[in-house]
């Protein structure tokens, strides 16, 4: 492999792996506040997809402001999913709302189904997206670039939020304890909406990225990332959300480089992801920056 | 004042409190005395909005309580301090403190409480950025009172403070609770097993039994009760 190939790869790798990043952060951030795998993180993931190329489309909104308002009109769904399907649950056992998401999964899947057809459909991309910039012999689409940069933005942006404001202070507080949250004032409703908001908005944001990096879409588009990021997220510490990132941009490179390497494999791409999560909850099922949760009584 | 009129609290099948009346006079140090599962925890719980299924009437200066939810139940200006501390271990003194606060927004009123708990409590101020968990018992209890006197409460409940923590520890507390009593004039509803040290900080006080109140008094009056002396103080 010349070093020019590999580069190439290495940048596919990082792309791909922020894009699980960005998933894995929704499922790391719901489960580590309400100890809850939320199945239907996929689904919001396709529908952002779907929500900016009908903004595009159907109201020929320019592309940024399409991008805005899938991500706005995604936060929004992950919330009333919250409200509708996971909040009237709280005091069940967590089994009654894991199922439940299960649930809203095949719903919004089927939903998507009847709007926008089981049909693939192919993504326009704006002109200056299909002009790559070659740097000696490797070729980059715009993309290609452009989708790491955005993520890092939006970890950042993330981390903010959750070091350096009040509701960051209080989800990390109910993520330990919720009664005594709830006995310090902390709106624990209106934190885990808003948890759910940001989650949903930078699956939203993958959803888009993804769409125009591999540019079809359709209503099962987000069961395979959605399962390989829930898996980044275990990978590197269910609850932690340096974990999921650092989580989804091993399991980006693992993907891309083990079939640059060894092409025979090719056919077993998806199988890399679910191999590593054997081998992590075999040997570490903590995950590489998980703490030890202490089953709540 | 705290007025709390035929409280009745169920858990599933279990009937903890059977009408519980009790009144606490504004600046005034009440403590709620008595066995395991007479239902002073219980009787915390509820006021602070904690447990749903109950009946009864719980007034705060002539408003109505009972349906509040625990947030509703601080912005009304009383904050509970739970049993076991329950600081959170994960997160810092100082952002510890600041959770204490959540419910406010008034910048300068809690700069102005945080200079106050840290001179009430000088450890915290060292150990401000050290994570709740590293401190010790007696340290987590001073956190944890000073994170409740954070949510600048009217009345302040204490469960259990004393819990577990070393005999001069013990006395830190009860000093405690007497200085911001005596100089923020602030309410406190105290919950101890320790009964004879909340007994002589308290000015009224209340005997539970099975889920009712089976004796009040001052303090004085408690400690000098036969029946009292017999079942709690050991003598």
């Amino acid at each position: 492999m010349t070093p020019e190939m590999f580069i190439q790869h290495a940048l596919n790798s990082l792309t791909l792996g922020s894009l699980y990043a960005l998933i894995a952060i929704g499922y790391t951030m719901v489960y580590g506040i309400l100890r809850l795998i939320n199945f239907a993180h996929s689904e919001i993931f396709m529908l952002g997809a779907y929500f900016v190329f009908w903004g595009v489309s159907l109201f020929s909104l320019p592309w940024p402001l399409a991008v805005a308002a899938s991500i706005v009109f995604t936060a929004g769904l992950g919330i009333m999913v919250d409200r509708i399907a996971y909040r009237p649950l709280r005091d069940a056992p967590r089994i009654s709302a894991l199922i439940s998401s299960i649930g809203v999964s095949f719903f919004l899947q089927n939903v998507a189904i009847v709007f926008f057809q089981a049909i693939p459909r192919g993504v326009y991309r704006p002109e200056w997206m299909e002009q790559p910039w070659i740097v000696g012999a490797v070729r980059i689409l715009p993309i290609t670039l452009f989708v790491p940069v955005l993520s890092v933005l939006f970890m950042l942006g993330l981390l903010y939020i959750v070091y350096r404001t009040k509701t960051g202070l209080g989800m990390r507080a109910i993520s330990k304890d919720i009664e005594t949250s709830y006995l310090m004032g902390v709106n624990v409703n209106r934190v885990i909406a808003i948890t759910f908001g940001i989650g949903s908005g930078l699956a939203a944001a993958s959803g888009i990225m993804w769409a125009l990096r591999y540019p079809q879409i359709q209503p099962m588009m987000g069961t395979i990332p959605g399962f390989k990021a829930f898996i980044a997220a275990v990978f590197g510490g269910i609850g932690s959300i340096q974990g999921a990132v650092v989580g989804g941009v091993v399991l980006g490179f693992i993907e891309i480089m083990t079939v640059a390497f060894f092409p025979d494999l090719a056919g077993y791409r998806d199988a890399f992801a679910f191999i590593l999560l054997i081998g992590v909850l075999l040997f570490k099922p903590t995950g590489l920056f998980g703490a030890r949760v202490e089953d709540k009584v | 004042m705290l007025k709390i009129t035929d409280l009745h609290v169920h858990y599933g099948g279990i009937h903890a409190l059977k009408g519980v009346s009790l009144e606490v006079p504004q600046g005034k140090i009440v403590t709620l005395i008595g066995a395991n599962g007479a239902g002073k925890s219980s009787t915390l719980r509820a006021i602070a909005g904690l447990v749903k299924n109950k009946k009864g009437s719980i007034t705060y200066n002539g408003r109505e309580l009972l349906g509040l939810n625990p947030v509703e139940v601080v912005k009304a200006g009383i904050v509970m301090a739970p049993e076991g501390r329950r600081i959170f271990p994960h997160l810092t003194v100082m952002e510890n403190l600041h959770l204490g606060a959540y419910s406010r927004d008034d910048k300068d009123g809690i700069a102005a409480d945080l200079a106050w708990v840290f001179e009430l409590f000088p450890r915290m101020k060292e150990r401000q950025d050290q994570k709740g968990g590293t401190l010790s018992g007696g340290e987590q209890q001073m956190l944890a009172l000073g994170r409740a006197i954070m949510g600048k409460p009217q009345v302040v409940m204490l469960d259990e403070p004393s819990l577990g923590l070393a005999p001069l520890v013990v006395r830190d507390v009860f000093e405690i609770i007497k200085t911001i009593n005596q100089e923020r004039g602030m309410t406190v509803l105290l919950v101890e097993q320790n009964a004879f040290a909340a007994l002589k900080v308290a000015h009224q006080a209340y005997v539970l039994e099975t889920g009712t109140v089976v004796l009040e008094g001052t303090g004085e009056q408690l400690i000098a009760d036969q029946r009292v002396c017999q079942a709690y103080l050991g003598g």
